[in-house]
């Protein structure tokens, strides 16, 4: 191929995409005062495949301790909040945050993963790695959404699931299969969005959702970077090598069809501006929401098994 | 500790024709007997001396459980693409066409219609033998597959795992066929088909994580592993000192997550058992 017509390649490649991320009705959402330039600005930035470098940063940002977490967002996007405790079998996970909230003068009922912002409370969340307690935990919730017909909206922020010699007693990879079967089979609406790290497993546990979003720097992978590294090159430290190969960020997630669209962030990232983040969360997961609120229960369950049967490419 | 075999994904990127050059080709981890490999087909490759459960590839495994001559393999052109361009040391792609030729398999999941002790069946089995049975979209969308002639057929599904995984390579695609295979066993439970999950040596992570724990029969292999995380990385990660039995499928009985331990000369009729309970012709 000429020079010439592979830049012309790229460049039809590049527009093509860039149409892809202007129809997708989610970045409608951020109809802010003033957001219109930075949003273009975000597009144009995203129409260029991301380098190692970008994907690099979204790890560090997905992974920044000043991120906004589960908390942070229910306090600012909910009127009033009331947590859910226990899986009513063994235990209280702190890892995960279920509970009753109040958005635009309706109850949905919100599950998330919950890391902790100093070192007393990161222990205390066990750094947002989960226990099959708080998979049941969120199936509790799931099926009481279910039973009251209140709308499900999970935030997903998890390294992944523990990793200890109890959680796997307690049936780690059991739970994670059956907390993702509790979401295929809900008749209610369902929004997922990976608001930091969406680490494997339990990450997709609480994900399988009838719109799955990504904020603008999360990253979302089947294992962690570092894991990666170890594994494939026999070296943590070439985590940076690593990520861009597999290539956790948004974008590339948009790209390979796996989430239904991005979240943008303000200016510097959620970390700078957690309000600002909150809001154009807020709007996001409103949208997506309203998007599939209309569609009858079973159509909805069918169409949700449909999107992900979809996901995945192989040569027939 | 020491019967079991190492499953761990560094060992199996490290997997080398060349390096089974200097051992024994069944030197068995239990009690370090040497058998051919003409020795073990008439125990089922089950060690007479010990009763270790070496492992079993695909097709002998299909041949051990399905009537002779019933088995119709379908979806065999299926083959993984590389979505990610993906390259560690060595391109995904060559990896794949290495696995291929060695193993005569065109991804790790073999599925097709079967019929076991003369009920008819659909059967799919993973082999451990191409990239450690790991899962890409292949894999999933062939066990999905299953799924649906399974349920357009009214007969029940009965999978055979033995995987270390997600198939890292294809990155975030891998990691969304748990929700995909998840779903498709929710299609299946919808058509009211039974789901029998055989986990072999080793169920571990990703799979484990999806379709093998969701089956209305959860069987076992003696020994086998079945965990999401392995031994090692639980250690390496937590520091913790391990049970002796940690992960292995007495261990999971014991904590009620599997139905059942059944040697593997006792696996056909009892599957066949749990046809007939499950047959609705009667």
């Amino acid at each position: 191929m000429t020079e010439g017509a592979s830049t012309q390649a790229e460049q039809l490649r590049l527009r093509e995409r860039l149409a892809k991320l202007r129809e997708l009705p989610l970045l409608r959402g951020v109809g802010v005062s003033g957001e219109m330039a930075r949003l273009k600005r975000q597009l144009e930035r995203m129409a260029v495949e991301p380098s190692a470098d970008d994907v690099w940063h979204s790890v560090e940002l997905a992974r920044h301790q000043d991120r906004p977490y589960t908390l942070d967002y229910v306090e600012r996007i909910c009127d009033d909040f009331v947590e859910l405790h226990g899986d009513r079998a063994l235990a209280d996970d702190p890892a995960i945050v279920a509970g009753l909230g109040r958005m635009d003068g309706r109850t949905v009922v919100l599950v998330g993963h919950q890391k902790g912002r100093d070192i007393r409370e990161r222990t205390h969340r066990n750094f947002g790695m989960t226990y099959p307690e708080g998979y049941r935990k969120a199936m509790r919730a799931f099926e009481l959404a279910d039973r009251h017909g209140f709308p499900v909206l999970t935030l997903v922020d998890t390294p992944g699931a523990y990793p200890g010699v109890t959680a796997e007693q307690h049936g780690q990879g059991g739970w994670i299969a059956r907390c993702q079967l509790a979401m295929a089979r809900l008749g209610v609406p369902s929004v997922a969005c990976v608001i930091g790290e969406g680490g494997s497993g339990g990450a997709v546990a609480i994900a399988l959702a009838d719109r799955v979003l990504m904020q603008e720097n999360a990253i979302y992978s089947v294992i962690s970077p570092e894991g990666c590294a170890a594994i494939l090159w026999r070296d943590a430290g070439e985590a940076k090598k690593a990520a861009a190969a597999f290539k956790p960020d948004a974008v590339h997630c948009l790209e390979l069809g796996v989430v239904d669209g991005i979240v943008p962030e303000p200016e510097g990232g959620a970390h700078a501006d957690h309000d600002g983040a909150a809001a154009l969360l807020a709007e996001s997961l409103g949208a997506a929401l309203a998007d599939v609120e209309p569609i009858a229960p079973d159509e909805r369950r069918r169409l949700r098994r449909g999107k992900f049967r979809a996901m995945g490419m192989y040569l027939e | 500790m020491e019967g079991r075999i190492d499953v761990t994904v560094e060992n199996r990127a490290a997997e080398r024709p060349e390096g089974d050059g200097k051992r024994h080709p069944n030197t068995c981890p239990g009690c370090h007997s040497h058998y051919r490999d003409d020795e073990l087909e008439p125990t089922l490759r089950v060690c007479p001396q010990c009763g270790h459960h070496f492992p079993v590839r695909a097709r002998d495994r299909i041949a051990q459980l399905a009537d002779r001559g019933t088995f119709a393999e379908e979806d065999a052109g299926l083959r993984s693409a590389d979505p990610l361009a993906f390259f560690d040391l060595r391109a995904y792609t060559e990896r794949l066409a290495e696995a291929e030729v060695a193993t005569g398999l065109g991804d790790a999941l073999i599925a097709g219609a079967a019929s076991i002790e003369r009920r008819p069946c659909e059967l799919a089995v993973m082999d451990f033998a191409f990239m450690g049975g790991s899962m890409g979209s292949t894999v999933g969308e062939k066990f999905a597959r299953a799924c649906d002639r399974a349920g357009g057929r009214g007969v029940p599904l009965v999978c055979v795992t033995a995987s270390g995984g997600a198939r890292m390579q294809e990155g975030i695609l891998s990691l969304m066929q748990l929700p995909k295979t998840v779903c498709a066993v929710d299609e299946l439970h919808e058509a009211r088909c039974a789901f029998i999950s055989i986990m072999s040596h080793p169920t571990t992570a990703g799979v484990l994580a999806s379709f093998a724990s969701l089956g209305d029969v959860i069987v076992s292999e003696p020994g086998a592993l079945l965990a999401f995380t392995g031994p090692r990385v639980v250690q390496q990660t937590t520091r913790e000192k391990l049970p002796d039995d940690f992960g292995l499928a007495e261990s999971n009985a014991r904590f009620g997550h599997v139905d059942a331990i059944v040697p593997r000369a006792e696996l056909r009729p009892y599957v066949g058992r749990l046809l007939a309970m499950f047959s609705r012709a009667a």
